[in-house]
């Protein structure tokens, strides 16, 4: 029963491509599969869209002692429904001056990469689009395209604002890329396959009742941590959003967007978050793997989606708490401290890949770990003037 | 420790987020179309008209002398005197508006109006609510809508209509009194004449 329920989605996939090939000829049949997957991930990814943003202001809300919207249905649920209707009825501004075929096309080049991303994510046991051999690789090639989107925006609009957000944007994406691939980089070398669903794979299975997570490591936890963060800045989130940063540059790169275009951006961003929380939740957190003995009759995909959805409640937690960066700290914090720790990380899991099993090796991680976390961290603190600050023109 | 502040800051947040659904009294919303707080004292939005007793075209106090008109520093007033009078609340005969009317959508609540009228005729409103579909007619406010009995105005600002009233009426009791002593006094005795000025010394 319970694996009936696990396999329900896959075994309806089968069913409907047999139906339809009784119409169309059998060499369709790949094509058909493929298209089902894709259909049902842009559904479900898109419905999860509509959910966050309402459950992210309704969180912020509520960190700030306030409701969140509640006027729109019961409890505010029919809230995505209104804004998508405002999003499509509302006039679409190009500037006079903009590049028109650039500015047009910046919002697809954003969403399509990050739902191709998507691609390559297990969200349940047999479960992928594609089961890429380098699924890892493709993932942050395609990733890698939002920055190009990003700027495009941010050019063709010709507007101050949106030039400096893109070109904060660049600045921060391509450094925050650097610790984000070598932090996934550990998994690859334990996993020894760049491939989602091996990696997926390698963290089923318990030992007495802890499972066999990578986050449950000293390396994987640091991975995880470096991973995160790394991940909320390539998204664009709180306290990385710079590039955006309502109260200095307006809205950044996408300032000239307006309508249908500027919902886009909104989705892109959301699906990128996901995606990127997907790809953490696939290389540290056990993928689809129930996190107990006991509770694996649940289906892998409610616990992917359990698992993304808390994932996505930190990241609104971490949005409702911290202050924006400034553009040195984010620089010195990436280039200063995520780097350097991301490279011990790497030398922690060559340990911890060739020490004996046992106490030894968790002791000797966990130290050399957390002497370079106390070490850099002391180190970017002492270099900061953290005294009263000396104004040399304002006053 | 690096880190340190944000586990502290998500714990602060993190108790924000659970205490609003157990704490209710961290809520400080107001749900305003349901629940209301009542306006304070000061509040105002835009004038009206007061008159007293029931009707409102014998009543209003409004005696169009225009000065509010001229005051108005965005010019939201505009009057036009009728050429009948009517008696005022001593019973002096006085014009009347024909015509009375305020652009809200002009109007900045600047209250210079009320305070230029010698007759505490116009008075400020706490009607907010004045959403049309119709930004040019429904938001001009003739003198019938205007108009709004004194009780509306002592219901709105108490403290101040009664000390409105109170000065009503103490220079109605004078002027009676005036106009008594002037009927009694005509064959009595005629006024004292004005006390000499003091011859300017040095």
């Amino acid at each position: 029963m319970a694996e009936k329920l696990d396999q329900i989605f896959v075994q309806a996939k089968h069913e409907l491509v047999r139906w339809l090939l009784c119409h169309v000829p059998g060499a369709w049949a790949e094509v058909l599969s493929a298209l089902l997957s894709i259909a049902t991930l842009l559904v479900a990814f898109a419905a999860l869209f509509a959910l966050t943003t309402l459950l992210e202001r309704k969180g912020l809300g509520r960190i700030q002692n306030r409701y969140g919207p509640n006027r729109v249905g019961p409890f505010g649920l029919l809230q995505p429904v209104a804004d998508g209707i405002k999003a499509l009825t509302k006039e679409d501004v190009v500037p006079r001056a903009a590049d028109q075929v650039v500015h047009f096309i910046a919002p697809l080049v954003l969403v399509v990469p990050v739902f191709l991303a998507l691609a390559v994510l297990p969200v349940g046991r047999n479960m992928v689009v594609v089961d890429l051999d380098a699924g890892l690789l493709f993932f942050f090639a395609v990733g890698a395209a939002t920055e190009l989107s990003v700027f495009m925006a941010g050019w063709s609009s010709r507007n101050k604002y949106s030039l400096l957000g893109a070109m904060r944007a660049i600045a921060q994406m391509i450094s925050y890329e650097v610790p984000l691939i070598l932090s996934a980089v550990t998994v690859v070398m334990m996993a020894g396959s760049l491939s989602t669903v091996r990696i997926v794979e390698v963290q089923a299975g318990f030992s007495g009742w802890l499972p066999h997570w990578h986050v449950l490591t000293p390396w994987g936890l640091a991975g995880f941590l470096l991973f995160l963060i790394a991940a909320a800045a390539e998204a664009n989130r709180c306290p990385f959003d710079l590039p955006e940063g309502e109260s200095e540059i307006i809205a950044g790169y996408y300032i000239e967007y307006s309508g249908f275009k500027f919902a886009l951006f909104f989705l892109g961003e959301y699906i990128g978050l996901f995606a990127v929380s997907g790809l953490a939740i696939t290389l540290f957190l056990g993928g689809w793997t129930a996190p107990l003995p006991f509770v694996q009759w649940v289906p892998s995909y409610v616990w992917f989606f359990l698992k993304l959805l808390s994932l996505i409640a930190f990241f609104i937690w971490v949005r409702g708490t911290l202050p924006r960066l400034r553009m040195d700290q984010l620089m010195s914090f990436a280039w200063k401290f995520m780097l350097p720790l991301s490279l011990i990380n790497l030398l922690a899991a060559g340990l911890w890949r060739f020490l004996p099993e046992g106490l030894t090796r968790w002791a000797f991680c966990s130290l050399l770990l957390a002497a370079a976390y106390i070490g850099l961290g002391r180190s970017l603190v002492q270099r900061r003037n953290l005294g009263r600050r000396t104004y040399r023109f304002a006053e | 420790m690096l880190g340190e502040g944000i586990i502290k800051g998500l714990a602060e947040t993190g108790r924000n987020f659970l205490g609003s659904y157990f704490e209710p009294d961290r809520l400080v919303t107001v749900q305003y179309p349901e629940e209301r707080l009542p306006a304070p004292e000061t509040a105002r939005t835009f004038p009206f008209l007061v008159y007293d007793g029931d009707d409102w075209q014998k009543g209003l106090r409004c005696v169009a002398c225009q000065i509010c008109e001229k005051e108005c520093p965005p010019q939201c007033i505009y009057i036009v005197k009728d050429i009948t009078k009517k008696p005022d609340y001593i019973g002096k005969l006085q014009f009347q508006p024909k015509v009375f009317d305020i652009d809200l959508s002009v109007c900045m609540s600047c209250q210079i109006c009320v305070e230029v009228c010698p007759f505490d005729a116009i008075k400020m409103d706490v009607e907010f609510e004045l959403s049309t579909t119709d930004r040019f007619g429904r938001l001009l406010l003739h003198k019938a809508e205007l108009a709004k009995p004194n009780e509306y105005y002592h219901k709105i600002h108490p403290a101040e209509a009664a000390e409105v009233d109170a000065r009503l009426a103490a220079e109605k009791a004078k002027a009676l009194a005036k106009t008594q002593a002037d009927a009694a006094g005509k064959s009595v005795s005629p006024k004292p004449a004005l006390k000499p000025l003091a011859p300017a010394s040095g």
